[in-house]
């Protein structure tokens, strides 16, 4: 799934890395990436993927994978051993999202999170005319679909307030144009910066 | 795969002796010793290509290939180990070594003890995975090999590994940990000690002296093994292969053979019964059992690895209840804590243990991955 936006999206994840860092990247797929950030900054990366082939193709790209079960926690990682903790277009795929989110900030001292953000105009032009959005962005039908959560930003942000988290940052793209005005209308994709109150 | 392509094809055991005073972990000194190996592939100019293969419990040197005057003497992991196989000799100079108080060769309890002029027996010194690997270590000065590309076993092979990255770090640039464990846990040293008890508890043991009364504690031997290898197949795969399955097609009402199953554990106890040794066996599953390196942490696995400086693959397999997937990650944990670069595949296998001698196409796949990935 990291694969979806290319490098663009690793830009953007890169930016807020510092050369050298512990990251952790939860759905790491074919590990790009990590990949990417241990050739432009030296990270000490461990990818998280439950798929055999993603755990395969890591491997064959020299990449750390584990292969864990993300539903099933964090639970084996010390408190903070991680700078980042990354998670690339796979929020939605899982089901214990808030636990999840709340593992991620356990483990890492900042989320790097990005999601499809079902509040965009095409998306809600969808549902109004009756059927669930199918785009570049969400480009599975409902029924095939390995999304199990779908949310807007504003979604989103709603929970991050009730639990805590912090809005360290926040970036808004539809296609590869970034969004300046009403994201959670315009983005197709949000790319948010956490950290923990405090 | 049909084992006997790409087959490394004729080989020959080497003896290595060594004359050098070994100090062992439990305290003795074994005064001189003797390790049998075999070698395939070639040792490169740089000396970089070195692979050692650590057998497991009832495991020996004859890792791959066959012998010239047996075709049926297949090595034990020979499916992995071959040119164009995932474990490569063309790339790799690999060296399978059957360990200290083994029974193919090796110093160990069948072999004459210098003092007595008669087999060891009982006397010989309990060896641990710490005395293996120091052994390895002097075949490996032997060699000429200076540091391994990689050390790699399956189970017991794995602690080896694992021993090896805490021991001889600068020796060792990738570790391979296969169905293996940090420890084992109180139910699998249960399992050993049950095993341990059928033989010491045979009449024909004699206190581990049978040798000089001409005879082997068969009985003892054929229940070691029957136990090990229930806790070696899962439950899923031997309701497929055996079932209910009855040998005679109706019950017989009597203590002889009903059931498929019990066929098939009495042939295996009988095989072993027949080529492995008593004493040997009672030494290994005390390797086992005393294998832990975090003992001397507090029980901080990631303290004890902090000496490691190797990379590490750790597989297991999802029906492994001897060695759980559950044990594989704590090693994996403990190596991430320390910043090490490790890669952790859990295979979907159904052979349980012993499936980490199969050649599951992914799990080979994940093998030849990392092999590919190593520099030599």
């Amino acid at each position: 799934m990291t694969n979806v936006l290319g490098r663009f999206d690793f830009d953007v994840i890169a930016k807020w890395i510092r050369p050298g860092e512990k990251v952790l990247d939860l759905g790491c797929g074919d590990g790009s990436l990590l990949r990417y950030l241990k050739d432009e900054k030296g990270v000490l990366g461990y990818g998280v993927d439950n798929d055999p082939d993603n755990v395969l193709a890591c491997i064959r790209n020299g990449v750390n994978v584990i292969q864990i079960d993300l539903e099933a926690g964090l639970s084996g990682i010390e408190d903070g051993f991680f700078d980042h903790v990354v998670m690339s277009l796979s929020l939605q795929t899982v089901r214990h999202t808030e636990r999840l989110l709340a593992e991620m900030l356990r483990v890492g001292r900042e989320a790097v999170v990005s999601f499809p953000n079902f509040g965009q105009r095409s998306h809600r032009e969808a549902i109004a005319e009756g059927r669930m959005p199918v785009s570049k962005s969400l480009p599975y039908q409902w029924y095939n679909s390995p999304n199990v959560r779908f949310f807007t930003m504003a979604d989103f942000e709603a929970l991050c307030a009730e639990r805590g988290i912090v809005l360290r940052e926040r970036l808004g793209f539809d296609g590869e144009a970034t969004v300046t005005e009403d994201l959670n209308l315009n983005a197709s994709i949000a790319v948010y910066r956490l950290g923990k109150a405090g | 795969m049909n084992t006997l392509t790409n087959s490394v094809g004729a080989v020959e055991p080497q003896r290595a002796h060594f004359d050098t005073p070994l100090t062992l972990a439990g305290g003795g000194v074994l005064p001189a010793f003797d390790l049998v190996y075999e070698t395939y592939g070639e040792l490169n100019a740089s000396r970089s290509n070195a692979v050692l293969v650590c057998h497991a419990l009832s495991g020996n040197h004859h890792v791959a290939g066959r012998y010239a005057d047996d075709p049926k003497s297949v090595g034990w992991w020979d499916n992995l180990v071959g040119p164009g196989k995932p474990l490569d000799t063309r790339r790799f100079f690999v060296v399978g070594v059957n360990n200290l108080g083994g029974c193919y060769g090796s110093t160990g309890p069948v072999t004459i003890n210098p003092a007595s002029g008669k087999p060891w027996g009982a006397d010989f010194p309990v060896v641990v995975v710490e005395d293996w690997v120091a052994a390895q270590a002097r075949l490996a000065d032997r060699l000429g090999i200076e540091s391994w590309a990689a050390v790699i076993g399956g189970s017991l092979g794995g602690m080896q590994a694992m021993q090896w990255a805490l021991e001889y770090p600068e020796r060792i640039r990738h570790a391979l940990v296969i169905a293996s464990a940090p420890k084992l846990t109180a139910q699998n040293i249960a399992f050993n000690e049950v095993a341990r008890q059928a033989i010491l508890s045979d009449p024909d043991f004699h206190g581990g002296h049978y040798y000089e009364h001409g005879v082997v504690p068969v009985r003892g031997l054929r229940l070691a093994r029957m136990i090990g290898h229930i806790t070696y197949l899962s439950d899923d795969q031997m309701a497929e292969k055996f079932g209910r399955k009855l040998r005679q097609g109706d019950l017989q009402f009597s203590y002889d053979v009903d059931f498929e199953i019990e066929s098939y554990l009495r042939y295996q106890g009988d095989k072993f019964a027949g080529y492995f040794d008593a004493n040997t066996y009672l030494i290994a599953t005390k390797a086992l059992d005393y294998f832990d390196p975090a003992r001397d942490y507090g029980g901080n696995l990631a303290a004890a690895l902090a000496r490691a400086r190797a990379d590490f693959l750790v597989v297991s397999f999802s029906t492994d209840w001897r060695f759980a997937p559950e044990r594989s990650r704590e090693i994996v944990y403990g190596l991430v804590h320390n910043g090490l670069d490790v890669s952790y595949a859990e295979i979907e296998c159904s052979a349980g243990h012993d499936s980490f001698l199969l050649d599951d196409p992914h799990y080979h796949a994940v093998m030849r991955a990392y092999f590919e990935g190593i520099k030599t």
